[in-house]
């Protein structure tokens, strides 16, 4: 495969990756979030600081590990802390700069539904694994970022149930809470970039990924998308955010 | 002081029907050969506690011993579902599974608190989520000194719980280290507490960061060697990754599940004492 040729998801985590600047402390759920902040490590970021909620502080895996409590996240720590320790002590008082979290179903204000889909709460069509680590990330991490892939499902006008909070329903909610972090701040999919207007909270595109349309990235979300006028073109994924990317991916 | 026991005798005095029963380990040291011993000696009516049910509780449910669960993630780490308590939650097999439902942060400090002899724990969390009407155990309270409003969450207090650790002497004095979860907590919220153990040694070396549990705040102790598996004990076994994927297909059927029951547990011999 040349480096010209990459999949979707490929970009989506590329530019997750490049989201997340050096040196930042960033508290990282598994699955795309992990792919993502390791591919940061390994390219513009080595000074990135991963912190998984296993307590593992500072891990530095040269493999992406399947759970969050892997060997390998303890055994290259800076420090390994109990849970209790790891959200009371290290995430509740917001020394965390970023969260990067996935979601089953997101909305238009940034609420993520992680819970059930369908039916009511007693009684769900799909049980989905429930809240984990991720209520807290969205409230107390300085930002958050959320990376998940576009499509109806995941993409309604409102969420089944509110597993962690976005902005819940526009503007002032995030201070009527107490939620001390600023939010979500972008969200990254396969199809480009989302970003919350500053006056209405309500995502927009606003950088599309090379070959995508407006058409679409409209037909594969569920309420009446907003589309910045000019938004930004991503570049696509270098040879060496490539060849990075394979590397942990074939390690694992 | 903690007695040593074979593992079916420690389960056995340890865990009654109807108990409230907390297994454990934040994906290391999970102490799976106690949850099959669990599911062997025919427990009913468990109300089972655990921040990740993980597979353990997903072979409990499907073997029918729980009533409720009291958990904040229950997944299968990396892969995806956990198909019996999917299918306990949405088709009630093999008999209804009432749920309560917990974040990370909440769950853990259920168990401070009552490790820590408090009726409850405060922390920052919840506000503006659904799961705060789930459930009676999540309450705002007002901090008398500033004012704020923050969340106080139940203290848990188990009949029991269970852990993996990787070795106790002789005395019953058990270390444990590497991702340390809720373990140590866990124990001291009990009233009751079994500790299964790759090794007993003579004595225990100090080792830094290690988690001691004293002999007199356990009750039981078992040698189990692989007692996590397919979980792990650092420096002793690895997490067996494909045992997590290839529970997947296993999970998602009935009839194969059952089959794996009773090929791996009902007719696996009793771990060693």
């Amino acid at each position: 495969m040349s480096a010209v040729d990459y999949t979707s998801d490929e970009m989506m985590t590329v530019a997750a990756a490049r989201a997340l600047a050096d040196g930042m402390t960033c508290f990282v759920g598994i699955g795309l979030p992990s792919a993502a902040s390791n591919l940061a490590r390994a390219t513009h970021a080595p000074n990135l600081v991963l912190i998984y909620e296993s307590g593992t502080i500072g891990a530095k895996p040269d493999r992406l590990p399947l759970s969050i409590g892997d060997g390998i996240l303890a055994e290259t720590a800076d420090a390994v802390v109990s849970v209790p320790e790891i959200f009371n002590y290290w995430l509740q008082p917001g020394r965390i700069d970023v969260g990067f979290l996935g979601a089953a179903q997101i909305d238009k204000y940034g609420n993520i539904n992680t819970t059930i889909v369908g039916g009511d709460y007693a009684h769900p069509r799909t049980r989905l694994p429930g809240a984990g680590g991720a209520p807290e990330i969205a409230a107390s991490c300085r930002q958050v970022i959320v990376i998940v892939r576009q499509n109806l499902r995941a993409f309604v006008e409102k969420v089944d149930f509110i597993t962690s909070v976005g902005y819940g329903t526009g503007p002032g909610d995030r201070e009527r809470l107490g939620l001390r972090g600023a939010g979500p701040q972008k969200i990254i999919t396969d199809l480009g970039i989302l970003t919350p207007d500053p006056v209405s909270c309500e995502f927009i595109v606003t950088s599309m990924f090379p070959g995508i349309t407006q058409q679409t990235i409209r037909e594969r979300t569920g309420w009446d998308l907003v589309i910045a006028p000019e938004p930004a073109l991503v570049a696509p994924p270098t040879e060496s955010e490539l060849a990075a990317l394979r590397r942990y991916k074939a390690a694992s | 002081m903690a007695e040593i026991v074979s593992l079916a005798e420690a389960v056995r005095l340890a865990v009654r029907d109807g108990d409230t029963v907390a297994m454990e380990g934040f994906t290391h040291l999970i102490p799976f050969a106690a949850g099959h011993e669990v599911i062997r000696q025919g427990r009913r009516d468990l109300t089972l506690v655990r921040m990740t049910p993980d597979l353990i509780y997903d072979q409990l449910i499907g073997a029918g011993c729980v009533k409720k669960l009291i958990f904040s993630w229950g997944g299968n780490p990396g892969v995806g579902s956990l198909h019996r308590f999917r299918d306990a939650v949405e088709h009630g097999w093999p008999r209804p599974l009432e749920i309560e439902e917990h974040s990370h942060a909440g769950l853990a400090n259920r168990y401070v608190a009552g490790a820590s002899g408090l009726p409850f724990a405060v922390l920052r969390g919840y506000a503006g989520t659904g799961l705060v009407e789930q459930t009676d155990t999540i309450k705002p309270v007002t901090c008398p000194f500033t004012g704020e409003t923050l969340m106080a969450v139940r203290a848990l207090r188990p009949d029991a719980a269970i852990i993996h650790a990787q070795r106790a002497d002789r005395a019953g004095n058990v270390q444990l280290w590497g991702i340390a979860g809720v373990q140590k907590e866990a124990i001291l919220s009990a009233e009751r507490s079994v500790v299964t153990v790759e090794e007993i040694v003579d004595s225990l070396e100090p080792r830094p960061g290690a988690v001691v549990l004293p002999t007199w705040a356990v009750s039981y102790v078992a040698h189990v060697r692989s007692g996590a598996h397919p979980s792990y004990a650092m420096g002793y076994t690895e997490r067996d990754n494909d045992y997590y994927v290839a529970w997947d297909k296993i999970a998602r059927d009935r009839e194969a599940f059952t089959k794996w029951l009773e090929e791996h547990v009902m007719s696996a011999e009793g771990a060693s004492a």
